[in-house]
């Protein structure tokens, strides 16, 4: 948090979005995420999570939704410029909620898809291959399975192995934990965070599981209602009773005036 | 199933081309022996170009998931862009004016699918529609396309490549064989190349294409161009090999949806169900007229056959689509597999 500016690799400042010109899911959201960091976006149903990390692929086009106000750099560049495939070019790749792996290609062929969107040459291919079946062994057994039929905890590591096929500096992930065992919800963590720490992968994660995101991130935010209300370290956030009391389900704190609900 | 088997690695590539390299020796080797001339014209050939038809929709419809209502416009485009080319340019090689003409098929097919940048499913269908619509207009409005024929229908030029006549019914047979089996290779390696992947990508969830940093709008022009040129060629076919003449009715709105149920019957995303289905919607009026003439004797004239046939046909249609929508490919698959777990 303390490091300097030209560290930060994704900014977002006073972010409004819209969809269909009428529904408001962001109003004046603020987040940034430096490079090496793990950032954790915590919040309810709703909240605009995901409205926000569409947003910051620039999938929201594609959604009838529409960035109405405010910005997005990525790596000093204004994201609404660029189309979703340019920025998975440039390093910024994600994992969309509920895994989404293409149904009919089996796995092997969804994580070659996400190496050839950077035009990544046969040798690359086959190292990075390499590279996800060794974070994923599971996905080594059921390379020839088409992806529709493996389980949800196997999609979703497809889902990430074919965003780490394109080479990522920023992986955004949509709630990973989904619908998905805790055993399996911890094996994913802590094969991101241990990509963080070897390879100073940045993330920005989605969660709905403040405790499980609290427990791996460095920083958090927090979202409301479309708002950021709450932002600080992940340490800081555990300790706080009216996040515990909110969020964590630990006791009857009386709801705090940063998270009333606007 | 047979979607997911025909375009995953895992289907065993040695009882592919064991079938490929039989359906290739029948073809060449034994029906130009045995065949007759009503063989030829009745059946083969037609289905050869419908085949065709259905196989480069299947690209765009089965594989990309882009619904099309316009391909009889598109062969319609191949077909009077090779007539004109060969009437007012004759110097050019006959397989020089189809290639060309595919192109302008393609073409038109980037255009046509511009809409399919912002519009999905029923939507698109709907604007593909309106290509229909405009090309037979234009067709029928602009009289050049047709050498000012007053009656629109003209004659197809002859075909002849390299000095080799292939006028008899046998002869335009073996060239479309020739064309049709060129193309479903080339469509066989493009299925099979990032390209194919990144088609069923879309089909199978666009949005997580884009954040795969797929290229959704290029890839999307290209499904268009790809199929358009392969149904333009099937037009030269049907036109050229099959008719011998042109008329703008040839290519109405019924061709553009037998090329449709061809591809659903047969199994959308499946190459080979575009032959499956073609040759299903080909034979199956043929079975009907002698199944109808043997039950009811004189009383079964074209009308009847043909209010049975939509009858057939329609029920079909819905039977697959509710309990079977990879179409008769599934089902042979399952009745090999059957055999073969027997045989074991």
């Amino acid at each position: 948090m303390t490091q300097a500016a030209s560290n930060t690799l994704l900014r977002v400042e006073a972010l409004e979005a819209r969809y269909g010109g009428a529904v408001r899911a962001l109003d004046r959201v603020d987040l940034h995420v430096d490079a090496g960091e793990i950032v954790a976006l915590v919040g309810a149903n709703g909240a605009g999570k995901t409205t926000l990390l569409r947003a910051i692929s620039n999938l929201l086009p594609a959604v009838r939704g529409q960035v109405t106000g405010g910005r997005i750099t990525y790596a000093g560049a204004d994201v609404g410029h660029s189309r979703t495939d340019a920025l998975v070019r440039r390093g910024l790749v994600g994992v969309l909620e509920g895994r989404h792996c293409f149904r009919a290609l089996t796995i092997e062929e969804n994580l070659v898809t996400g190496g050839l969107g950077r035009g990544a040459s046969r040798s690359e291919l086959r190292a990075d291959l390499e590279r996800v079946y060794d974070l994923f062994p599971r996905l080594r057994q059921k390379r020839a399975i088409a992806a529709g039929l493996v389980s949800g905890g196997e999609q979703q590591m497809a889902a990430i192995g074919r965003a780490l096929m394109g080479r990522p500096k920023l992986l955004v992930l949509d709630e990973p934990s989904m619908g998905l065992a805790p055993k399996i919800v911890e094996e994913i963590y802590r094969i991101l965070a241990a990509l963080n720490r070897d390879e100073g992968l940045s993330l920005l994660v989605a969660e709905q599981n403040v405790r499980l995101a609290l427990r791996h991130a460095h920083r958090a935010v927090v979202l409301e209602n479309g708002r950021s209300v709450l932002e600080g370290s992940a340490a800081s956030l555990r300790g706080r009773d009216d996040v515990k009391a909110f969020y964590l389900g630990a006791g009857v704190a009386p709801r705090p005036a940063a998270l009333a609900l606007g | 199933m047979a979607g997911i088997a025909s375009v995953g690695a895992q289907r065993t590539l040695p009882a592919g081309v064991t079938s490929v390299a039989l359906v290739a020796l029948v073809a060449v080797g034994i029906v130009p022996l045995i065949g007759t001339s009503y063989l030829y014209e009745a059946i083969l050939t037609p289905f050869l170009a419908l085949a065709l038809a259905g196989l480069g929709l299947n690209l765009l419809t089965g594989y990309a998931g882009l619904l099309s209502l316009g391909s009889a416009a598109f062969m319609a485009v191949g077909a009077y862009a090779a007539f004109n080319l060969s009437l007012r340019l004759p110097f050019l090689p006959l397989p020089v004016v189809i290639l060309i003409a595919g192109g302008v098929a393609a073409l038109t097919g980037v255009i046509a699918g511009l809409p399919a940048l912002r519009l999905r499913g029923f939507y698109l269908a709907v604007s593909t529609l309106a290509v229909q619509f405009f090309v037979a207009w234009a067709l029928n409005r602009i009289g050049w396309l047709s050498n000012d024929s007053p009656s629109g229908i003209v004659s197809a030029p002859r075909l002849i490549v390299a000095g080799i006549s292939f006028e008899d019914a046998r002869g335009r047979y073996l060239f479309s064989l020739a064309v049709v089996a060129l193309l479903s290779f080339a469509a066989w390696r493009l299925v099979r190349s990032p390209t194919g992947r990144d088609l069923v990508a879309i089909r199978d969830h666009e949005i997580a294409a884009r954040i795969t940093g797929v290229r959704v709008a290029r890839t999307k022009l290209l499904a268009f161009a790809l199929s358009s040129f392969i149904v333009g060629v099937a037009g030269v076919l049907w036109a050229f090999a099959y008719l011998r003449t042109l008329e703008p009715a040839g290519f109405n709105l019924d061709r553009s949806f037998q090329i449709l149920f061809i591809v659903i019957i047969g199994g959308l995303g499946t190459l080979r169900g575009a032959f499956l289905g073609a040759g299903f919607i080909v034979v199956l009026p043929l079975v009907l007229a002698r199944l109808g003439a043997a039950m009811l004797g004189d009383g079964f004239d074209s009308g009847t056959l043909e209010m049975c046939q939509r009858m057939v046909l329609g029920t079909l249609i819905v039977a697959v689509l509710i309990r079977e929508p990879a179409g008769l490919t599934a089902l042979l698959d399952r009745a090999v597999g059957r055999l073969r777990g027997r045989a074991d």
